[in-house]
Formats: C-alpha cells, structure tokens, sequence
C-alpha cells in the first residue's frame, strides 16, 4: 500500500515538471506584442495604483462602455460573464487548431490530477511502512495509544475517571509534596553551589569519591556487568578529555597561574595538579582486573567527571540532573526512563542480579509484583502515610548520593538494554503482551514530578477541591447557633465563592426550613386532631400540596439579591454622547469610552446577611435615629471608641437607684437659694485678685481648686 | 547637706478603692470594704464590730448592671483620656455597685412547679394546682363563660392588675381581675378584632370592624379614629406611647397617643396583615406574612429593618420574650420555632405540632404558651435568659373553646386565655416576674399615683424614631458623620487640627545642635513612633499565629500537605 502510494507521488512529481516545461516548450502567442503595449499598460497600472490610494481597495474594474482604442489583452475583466477566467479558455484561439488541443488535453490532465502536499499529512506520515513501525503502531493501538495525539489517551481518561475525589486530593497532596521537597532540594543544591570555602568543597569531594569507589566495589561485586559499563563510561571521559583541552593548562585560570607560578608554589602546585589530572584523565583504563585500582584515580576527581561527562553526553548514557529535567522536555519514552527516581534507586540493586541470572520474565515478573505492592499499598494508606514514604525516599536517594545513583541509574539502564536485547527474541504476542503491561506500570509509575495536578480534570471534582481551599483560606466565625435538632450543613457559613454561596444558601434554607424534629406527642392533644389522628398523614399530604405551588425559597432568596443588588454602590457614567465624535440620532459611545468614563464605585463592606441565608438586613441608615447621636468628639477624646465607653452608663432614674441617679446627676456648682450671683468681672477671670470671693459657691470637688483659689479663701477666711 | 532620711515607708491603704469592690465569692464574706479603714474599727464601748464595713456583694449580680462594654478593644490613649475613662469605670462600678445592693429589696421570689421524682408536670391539672395553692393564688384561677359572644381577645393592663377582653360579635368588658370589680361592659355593636389597654388602663382601644375606637374605662367612647380602618392587630409600645396598628390593607400604621398624631403609616407590602407582635426590648413591631417570613418595623424606616425567613407555609403566630433575646414562631407547616434574635436570626430549636400552634406568649420569665386548638401548652426553660426547651411541656391545659387570644398577666403567675367559650384564667407557676418596680408599674397604685406616674412617664416619653434594632445604638457615635465633618474641616482649613506636628528638635548650646544631631534627635523619635505602630499592629493579630502553629513538636513545613 505505501508502496503505492510512493509511486503516485512520484508521478505528480513528474507532472509538475510537465507543468513547469509547458512555457517553455509552447511559447504563447501573447507575449510577442508586449513591447508595443508597455506603455500604455505602465500608464493603466499608474492610473489604478492612483486611484487605489485611498485606504480601502476601491480598484474599479475597466469597464468598457464604449469602443475605444485602449483596449488591451492584459486587462482582461471577467466581469460580465460573471465567471472565472479558465486558463484553457484563453488558450483556445478563435479557430480550432488540432496542434493546441493536445496542449489543452494534457493540461486538463495536469489540473485533474492532485499534487502532492508538502509537507505530508500527518496520517500519511503515521502510516506505518517497515514491518518495526508497523508492530510498534500494532501496539500503540492495542494500548489506544493516542496516535494523532489528543490531550489524553483514551486509558488516561478511563483512569482520570476511574480516580475517586479522595484519590484526586491524595494525589496532589502527594504531588504538592513532592514539588515542594524538590524545590527545597534545588534550593539547598543552589546554596551549597554558591559556598566559596575551598576546604569544604576540597571535603565534599573527597567524600563523594569515596562513596563512588565504595559503590563501584560493591557494584563490582555483584554485577559485573555494570561495573564493565562504569568502566566503558570511564572510557568515555578519558575520550572526551582527549578531544577537549580541558586540564592541558591553557584556560584562563590556568594561564594566572603559569604567569604567577615562578613566585608562588602553591600555584605552581595546582598548576601540576591540574596536569596529573589530565594524565590520570587520559590514562587508558584496562578491562577487569585492574580496574580497581583505576577506578580508583579516575573517580578522585568525581564530582567535574559527573557533569562533564554525564549531561553533555546524556542522550546517550545517563539522566541529566534530577532537578533540571523539568524544563527539558524530550520525548516520553525518554522522559520515563529518566524521571522515575525512586524507581531507579531501589530496584535496581535488588533486581539487576536476579535479572542477569533468571532470565528476562522473572525480571519483568518482579516488576510487574512491585508495581501491585506499590498500588495497593496506595489505595490502603491514608493520603499522609502515603505521602511520607515516597518523599523520605526520595530525600534519602536524591539528597546525598548523587554519584551512586548515577551509577546505579547506569546499572539498570545495562540492565534494561539486555531485557530488550532478549525480549527480542521472545514471541512476539508475548513481547506484546510484556510491552503493554510494562507500559500500563510505567504510566502508573509516571514519574512524581512531571505530573501536574491536571489530573484531576473533571468538572466537579475541581470544584471541590477549589471549594476545599477557599474552607482552608477562610473559616469564618461561627455564627452561635447551637440548634441541636437542627442538621445543618457546616459548609454554609464558610465563605465560597458567590455561585457556590447561592447554591450553598439555597441547600441550607431547605434545611433550615424542613428540621425535622421528634414530634413528641404531647399529653393533650387537641379534640379536632384526635379525631383526625389516623388521617395525620393524610393531612400532611395535603399541606404539601397546598404549599407546592409556592416556593417561599426562592422568592425569598430572589428577595434578597435584589435587595443586595439595590443596596451595592453604584458605578457613575459620565459617558457624553456624542462628545468628541460625531452627532445625530440613534448615537452610540464606543466602549472605550464608555470605559473611560465610568467611575466604579467603591465596594462598601460586607453586607451584615452574608452568612445569614434566611435573613435580609436592611443596611440603610436611620437618618431619624441618628439625629440624635453625637456627631463630635469632645475634647480629650481622640477616638470615638474611647468617648463611646464614657457614656455607656445610663444616668436616668430608670436604670439607677435614687442615690446614684442623684449623684450622677448633681451639678458641678450649687448655689445656696437666695443668694445673688454676681456678673463676672475681669479681676474675677484674671489677673488680680479680688478682695472678696463668694463663699456660697461651693466647689463640688475642693481638691481641684486652684492653688490660687486655696490662698484667697485662707485669705478670706483669715478676714 | 543631709539626704532625708530613709524610713521604712510603706505605702497606707494598700487596699485602696481602685481594687475591686466587688469580692469574687458571695458565699465567703471576704469583707472588702473593711479594708478601707485598716484595723477593726472599735466603739466607745471597746467592742468589735464583727462584720464591718459593707457588706459584700455577688460579683454576678454586680455584673448585671455593668454597662460598659470591655471587650472591644481601645485605641492607645494619652494620659488624660485615659484618667476620663477610668473615671467612667469608676463611676460605673459603684453604681452597679449600689444596684446590686439594691436587689436586696427584691424579696419576693418566683414559684415554680417540680414533679415528685421524675413525674411530669405537664400531668399536674389545674385542679391540682388550685387545691395546693393558697386562697389567694386559687382565686386568680377562673372562667368566665362567655359562649354568647363568640371567641374573646384579652389583654392586660401593664400593671397586671386590669384586663380587657373583646369578643367576637362585639362584646367588649373591663375589669380589675383580682378583685373581679367590673369597670364596664359594652356591646360595640360591630365585629371587635383587638382589644389593647393604652399606657393605663383608663383607656382603651379597640379594634373594630371598621375603625378604631378608644374608650374610656367607663366605657364612653373617646375617639374614632379614621385614619386607622379595617385594624386586625393592636399593640401598645408603652415607652413611646405609640399605639401600632396593623390593617387589612397590608399598613402598619403608628398612632401617637401622646398627642393624637399618625407618626408613620408603612406599607408592608405583604397583604393582609393579622400577625403582629412588639419585642418588649426595643420597640420593634414584628410582622408575620404568609410567605413565611416575620418581617421587622420601626416608625423611623420606610422599610423592614429585617427580613426573616421562619416558615415554608404563612406564619400563624410570632411571641417575643422580655429580654428581646428569643422569638417563637409558628407556622403553616406544624412547626413551632425558637429564634434568637441577638444578630444571626438562626432557628435555636424547632418541633413539629400535631396541629400547629395558633398563638403563642411569652411570660416574663420566659415561659412559652401555645395555643393549639383547644389545648395550651407552657414549655418553661432552664433559666430567665434561656429558650424555653420544646421537650417536654411543662402544664398543658384543655379549654371549653378553640382559644382565640392568649397574654400571661405580668407580676402573676396567671396565663389568661381568650376562647371560643368565653376567657380562662389559669395558673402558670414560675411565669411572672415576682418583684414589680413601684414607681414604673406599681399594681397596687392608687388613682394619685397613676396621674402622677402619667405624668412622668410623659415626660419621659421616648421619640418615636429611636425605634432600631439596637436600643444602646443611642450611646454610640455617629461615625459616619463624624468622619463626613472631619473631611468637610480638613478641606476649608486646608490642614487638620488633629494631628500632631511633626516633631521638632529643640536647638541645644555647646555645640550639640549640630545638623547630625539634629537629624538623629530626629530619627530617635520617628523610629520610636514607628516602633509603636508596629508593637500595636502584632498585639492586633496574635491569634493569627496561635493558630499557623501546629500541635505536634517540632514543625515542619511540609505539615502543610498533611491533611
């Protein structure tokens, strides 16, 4: 079939070259008179560049009203016919000669004929030719995997589906989790990049390099094979140290240092160092038996040797930077190999052994029992028990072992590559059947971080869990109600988001309003209802159907968002029509105007109801009420909150006893009855004292008197 | 130069009157106000007094008449606000002070009903009752058959000593009920839908079929009052002297009997209105309307200060009690229903009646009585402030009649109800407030004392438009307008008055007012300022951070993904 296909594409190919050749070949008679005519065409084409102008394309068509000279085959209007020009038409002269009618034939041919599009479909490019890509399609589509790539697979949204609302919060719990601790771990590696202290770098090395050797011996140990890949990477850096001028003492550093190194010996020092390392670098690595020692030298140097080597040839051997392989986006299949870091740690000590010996199945059976320990152990725990172990596992793999997973990471990558290697030979149902199953575990296992919490996809779910933050966000007090019959949805006093609050508001007031409460039967009954007694139900049937016509709720609720929408502030329009533009009837702003002159009103504060849903509050002031309030502060008072607590206490007869009503209410100055009160005199305001002060005034309270007053009246007194 | 000798001072009045006069425990005799003269005070004689001083007083009780509300927190005030305020604390403890001491003349207390181990109460008949009470109480306990004309309305007179009634076809009576003494009986000769006595009982308004009518306690007809037709409901807001009138026509119309004026005529926009009820605590006039909901009036609004959703079917009966904390609704739907209606007007309890409850009243202390068909029932609570509990009913009773009207009689253990069959006065102990004040509703008064309380009470009266929600809102200060000056100030002077200038420098000699010292002297106090603003700010949230912290020991950050 591509075959085909192939063979139809090249002869459209051809034809196009057929097409191309036409001009050549039969020059048209057409283009013999140009030359006269190029004048008068240049002049037309003035004349409509002129009168194209204008901004919108007013290009007139020539139209020919009365015969005249100007009449040229260039300007050919279609105009009347109200068809277009065929090619073939102009073609035709106006005597039938048999040698233009093949031209015509083939030319019809050509036009039948569809070209080949470039680039090709997509489908065309799907379809599957060699006998691999056609058993890799076979499989894709056994897996219904998304071959013209939707967002998801179809096994996705089952799973999407599948995933109850407890599993979806679990998920991304996990998930929060594990990008937080990710962050923490990029924050720490960013930290601990930026430390200067030679002595600890120098240290950290050195302790790295250790645990590399540790790791290889142990590796060595029981998996060779993995060793003879560590050591093939080796011999991968010592080719890259070859190519590269790396440690050959011509950086920059490098050229300091041999300006500074006739005086200073450290720097002569480092010079060598940096030379030994180049040797050791380039040193070639013997296979086996002496690889130890080897080893030895070339993992010195551990920590340049990983990013060096590893992520500039990553494609090919190793996962990049754990932490890095967020923005990078390779394909799929490359992006499970590499994510998957707990996978990586584990497994592969365990499984890399029992594979080699065992054989591919027992491998991939061991996999496959994993992949179930791990999912049941999911749905068993509870969201945190579950969360827990994954992160401490990853802290633990990814923290402080860098260089042993990358070796281990090598291991099973070896490890994999001989799987493949043998499952080739297998069945191919049965290579079928691994693929798919593998697969199924692989988007099971997909790796923590690459996922998003865009899982949880469907419509209500997202609601809920949106819900659920705003109840984390907010909590609103309590309003004190302590019905205890009364089963309320404790969600509605929280504050959601409007749509959610209305549809909140309407579940309470059902509630609210149909508590059912134990209808206890009192001692007596009325005299009607014991006869009706039997027929209670049928009374009660009745009641509902009177009152179902009426729903009391929602004229209610409508009630009272209308009363929340008169009450809101309103926004100000000062939108002129016909204000800068121009005027007539039927005139109308443009929005950006409209915009531009609309002054939002503020948003006053929350409507004392909002958590009330069976109640309307009228927010408006009592002008009349208020008539009587203070409007000033007195004046030590700053705050009216402080003034306020001054007279809170009543003084009326009504709310105190006789004796401190009286004493609330005495007057700071009494005067004895009969006694005459003279008009004030400046010497009594100010300045001078006067010779005489009255006596019959007495002051309510003779500590505050002035110091002055004291001495008058000892004065007067001593008179 | 000799320094003043240092003695061993110690400071007189340790226990000065700034510490509380008020001791914790009324049981323990503390002696609080001993302190105030150090040493037992001895007479001529030589003899001790063994409880000098005052005598204590109950912290609980002091605290019922303390006024002032410390829980909101103040701004921080200067000095000499703050000696204004601690004087108003002052002021306000001894006044609650002598309050309280006050209540010492309060000697009577309620009755009460208690069944013999775990018998019911509500078994107990009046019968029962009349047979275990004195001569006295069982006399308040009677029938007045009255089958003629039709189901009677009844109220009592504020001192409780006077009832009204008004039946159907047109009977209207009035009496002194303790001694039965008839003042006058009459027939209207039209439909009589209320009966109210006004601020005394020398007069009387009576909802007619077409108007309203006042009377005078010999039974002449006052008034007639036009303005107010087709009235279905009466209710007397004794402090205002405002009689609210609900109509037919769906207006609730407010009628000064001061000074024979309308204040405010509102349209409740609702229908019909036949279910009013005042709250004794501030005046408001509850309706209830047959969408369900009890809608509240003020004369000062031209709208319901608020709305209220009780019910799926109409409203059949609304009660308020004293306190204004606790409002009984019943309903279409079977159901009798306790708000509260402190601000959230949420259903405290709610039950279902075999027959729905068609009136409803609240005694002074807080009883409930229903009236259901034929049958009352008096649910009681656990204290004076509490709901009364719609468990168990504590006295039912069964009429001759379908009631029609129901009023417990203040400072009576009586519940009068009007019916089909006449009025019943039975008896509901533990439902009056035992103690009446003699000078704002002394039933024992006499004619003199009535005028002369009219007269004051007059004076007293309060403005119709102080009507709200919140009766202390009058202590308040109106911020808005306040705020609304304030700004109008800040505008014409072009700077505010209030604030402090900014802080500066004194020049200094010697050198030390150079242009760095100045600038520091500066930033000392700017920072300080500053410092303060913070300080205040964190003592504003520390629950905040209460709460961020976690219960376990050591927190983690990553405690935020546990759920």
């Amino acid at each position: 079939m591509s075959s085909s296909r192939a063979a139809e594409s090249l002869l459209a190919l051809n034809q196009q070259e057929e097409l191309e050749d036409l001009p050549r070949e039969y020059p048209l008679s057409t283009s013999e008179d140009e030359g006269d005519s190029d004048g008068e065409r240049k002049h037309q084409k003035l004349l409509e560049a002129i009168s194209s102008l204008d901004g919108k394309n007013r290009r007139k068509l020539a139209e020919r009203s009365e015969a005249s000279l100007k009449v040229s085959e260039f300007s050919v209007s279609s105009e009347g016919s109200g068809e277009k020009l065929v090619l073939s038409d102009l073609l035709e002269p106006v005597k039938t000669s048999s040698s233009l009618a093949a031209v015509k034939k083939q030319l019809n041919r050509v036009k039948s004929k569809k070209t080949v599009e470039l680039p090709l479909h997509k489908e065309e490019i799907e379809r599957a030719r060699t006998p691999l890509e056609q058993e890799i399609f076979n499989l894709l589509h056994k897996n219904k995997q998304p071959v013209t790539d939707p967002l998801l697979t179809p096994m996705e949204k089952a799973s999407l589906k599948a995933m109850s609302l407890e599993e979806v919060k679990m998920r991304r719990a996990e998930l929060q989790r594990a990008r937080a601790l990710q962050s923490y771990y990029e924050a720490r590696a960013r930290r601990e990049k930026k430390i200067k202290s030679k002595k600890y770098h120098k240290l950290l090395k050195k302790g790295k390099a250790k645990q590399a050797l540790k790791e290889f011996e142990k590796l060595r140990k029981v998996n060779p094979a993995a060793a003879l890949e560590e050591l093939e990477k080796l011999e991968k850096a010592r080719m890259m140290e070859r190519m590269s001028l790396k440690h050959q003492n011509s950086g920059k550093w490098a050229k300091s240092k041999a300006v500074m190194a006739k005086y200073d010996l450290e720097a002569r020092q480092a010079m060598q160092e940096q030379l030994a390392r180049n040797k050791e670098l380039m040193q070639k690595i013997q296979v086996a038996s002496e690889s130890a020692e080897e080893e030895g030298g070339a993992e010195e140097e551990g920590e340049p040797f990983v990013p060096d080597v590893v992520n500039e040839v990553q494609m090919k051997v190793d996962r990049p930077n754990p932490w890095m392989f967020r923005n990078h986006s390779g394909d799929t299949k490359e992006a499970e190999v590499q994510g998957d870091p707990e996978e990586l740690a584990e497994p592969a000590a365990q499984e890399a052994p029992e594979s080699e010996e065992e054989g591919p199945a027992v491998a991939e059976e061991i996999l496959l029992k994993e992949f179930e320990e791990r999912r049941s152990l999911r749905q068993k725990s509870g969201l945190n028990q579950i969360a827990k172990p994954v992160g401490s596992q990853e802290a633990k793999d990814l923290s402080s072992q860098e260089v042993l997973s990358e070796l281990r990471a090598l291991s099973q990558k070896l490890n994999r590559e001989s799987h493949q290697s043998r499952k080739q030979e297998l069945s191919s149902t049965r290579t079928v059947l691994v693929v798919q199953r593998e697969e199924a575990a692989r988007e099971e296992e997909e790796p923590l971080l690459l996922q998003r919490p865009e899982r949880a996809r469907t419509l209500d779910e997202l609601e809920e869990l949106g819900k659920e933050g705003c109840f984390q966000n907010k909590e609103l007090p309590r309003v004190a109600v302590e019905g205890q019959q009364l089963e309320r949805n404790p969600s509605n006093h929280l504050g959601v988001p409007k749509e959610k609050k209305r549809k909140e508001q309407m579940i309470d007031l059902q509630n609210l309003l149909t508590t059912k409460s134990p209808s206890m039967k009192s001692l007596a009954v009325p005299t009607t209802v014991e006869e009706l007694e039997d027929e209670e139900r049928d009374q009660r049937q009745m009641i509902k159907e009177a009152f179902a016509g009426d729903d009391v709720i929602r004229d209610f609720l409508k009630e009272k968002r209308e009363a929340v929408e008169a009450s809101k502030p309103k926004d100000v329009d000062l939108t002129l029509p016909g204000w800068g533009e121009w005027g007539g009837v039927g005139l109308k702003p443009s929005a950006k105007k409209r915009r531009r002159f609309l002054i939002k009103a503020p948003e006053g504060p929350p409507r004392k109801d909002k958590n009330l849903p069976n109640v309307i509050l009228n927010e408006k002031r009592n002008i009349h009420a208020v008539a009587h309030q203070v409007r000033m502060l007195p004046y030590p008072f700053t705050h009216h909150q402080q003034f306020e607590r001054t007279i809170q206490t009543p003084i009326g007869s009504t709310w105190n006893t006789q004796r401190s009503f009286q004493k609330l209410t005495m007057p700071k100055v009494v005067t004895k009855p009969g006694h005459i009160i003279k008009p004030i005199k400046a010497e009594d305001v100010g300045y001078r004292s006067s010779s005489r002060s009255d006596l019959s005034v007495i002051q309510r309270n003779p500590k505050r008197l002035s110091i002055r007053h004291k001495k008058q009246l000892k004065k007067n007194s001593v008179d | 130069m000799s320094r003043p000798r240092k003695t061993n001072f110690r400071p007189k009045n340790t226990h000065s009157t700034k510490k509380s006069r008020i001791s914790k425990k009324p049981q323990v005799p503390k002696k609080p106000w001993e302190r105030r003269s150090p040493g037992p005070q001895r007479s001529l004689s030589g003899a001790q007094d063994p409880f000098a001083g005052p005598a204590p007083v109950p912290v609980a009780v002091v605290q019922k008449f303390c006024r002032i509300d410390k829980s909101k927190k103040l701004p921080r005030s200067e000095t000499k606000i703050r000696s204004r305020l601690e004087a108003a604390e002052a002021q306000e403890e001894e006044i609650s002070v002598k309050a309280a001491r006050s209540e010492l003349l309060l000697a009577e207390e309620p009755g009460f009903l208690e069944g013999e181990n775990g018998e019911d109460t509500a078994k107990i008949c009046q019968a029962d009752i009349v047979e275990a009470v004195d001569i006295a109480s069982a006399a308040k306990h009677f029938d007045l058959n009255l089958r003629q004309f039709g189901p009677y309305r009844l109220n009592y007179s504020r001192t409780g000593r006077h009832l009204a009634f008004g039946g159907r076809r047109g009977h209207v009576a009035a009496l002194d009920w303790v001694t039965k003494k008839l003042m006058c009986e009459i027939n209207v000769m039209e439909a009589v839908r209320d009966i109210r006595f006004l601020h005394s009982e020398a007069l009387l308004a009576v909802a007619q079929n077409r108007w309203l009518h006042i009377y005078d306690n010999q039974g002449i007809e006052l008034h007639c009052i036009r303005r107010c037709d087709r009235i279905t409901r009466l209710e007397f807001l004794p402090f205002h002297f405002l009689l609210a009138t609900a109509s037919e026509t769906g207006f609730l119309t407010y009628l000064d009997v001061s000074v024979g004026k309308i204040v405010a005529a509102l349209n409740a926009r609702a229908g019909r209105l036949n279910i009013m009820t005042q709250n004794p605590y501030n005046a408001v006039i509850h309706l209830g309307h047959s969408n369900g909901t009890v809608s509240l009036w003020s004369p000062a609004m031209k709208e319901p200060l608020a709305k209220i959703l009780c019910h799926r079917g109409a409203v059949r009966a609304v009660a308020v009690d004293s306190t204004g904390t606790h409002m009984a609704t019943s309903g279409l739907d079977h159901q009798l229903k306790i708000f509260d209606l402190r601000g959230t007007f949420q259903p405290l309890s709610a039950r279902t009646l075999p027959q729905g409850a068609g009136h409803l009243a609240f005694s002074q202390r807080g009883l409930l009585a229903a009236g259901t068909g034929d049958v009352v029932n008096i649910w009681a609570g656990q204290g004076k402030a509490s709901p009364p509990s719609l468990e168990q009913p504590y006295l039912t009773h069964r009429l001759s009649g379908h009631v029609h009207g129901l009023q417990f009689c203040p400072f009576e253990d009586v519940l009068g109800v009007g019916h089909s069959g006449g009025i019943t006065s039975m008896l509901a102990p533990g439902a009056a407030e035992p103690n009446f004040d003699g000078l704002e509703s002394n039933p024992y008064r006499s004619r003199k004392q009535r005028q002369e309380w009219e007269v004051k009470a007059l004076l007293e009266k309060v403005p119709a438009e102080l009507i709200c929600l919140d009766p202390r809102a009058l202590a308040e200060v109106d911020v808005i307008s306040l705020e609304q000056e304030k700004k109008e100030r800040l505008e014409r002077l072009g700077y505010d008055p209030g604030t402090k200038p900014p802080f500066q420098p004194k020049p200094k000699q010697k050198g030390r007012s150079s242009t760095a010292s100045l600038v520091k002297r500066k930033r000392k106090v700017m920072d300080e300022e500053h410092r303060d603003k913070v300080r205040q700010s964190l003592e504003q949230q520390p629950q905040k951070q209460e709460k961020a912290k976690p219960m376990g020991a050591r927190p983690s950050a990553l405690d935020r993904f546990v759920r």
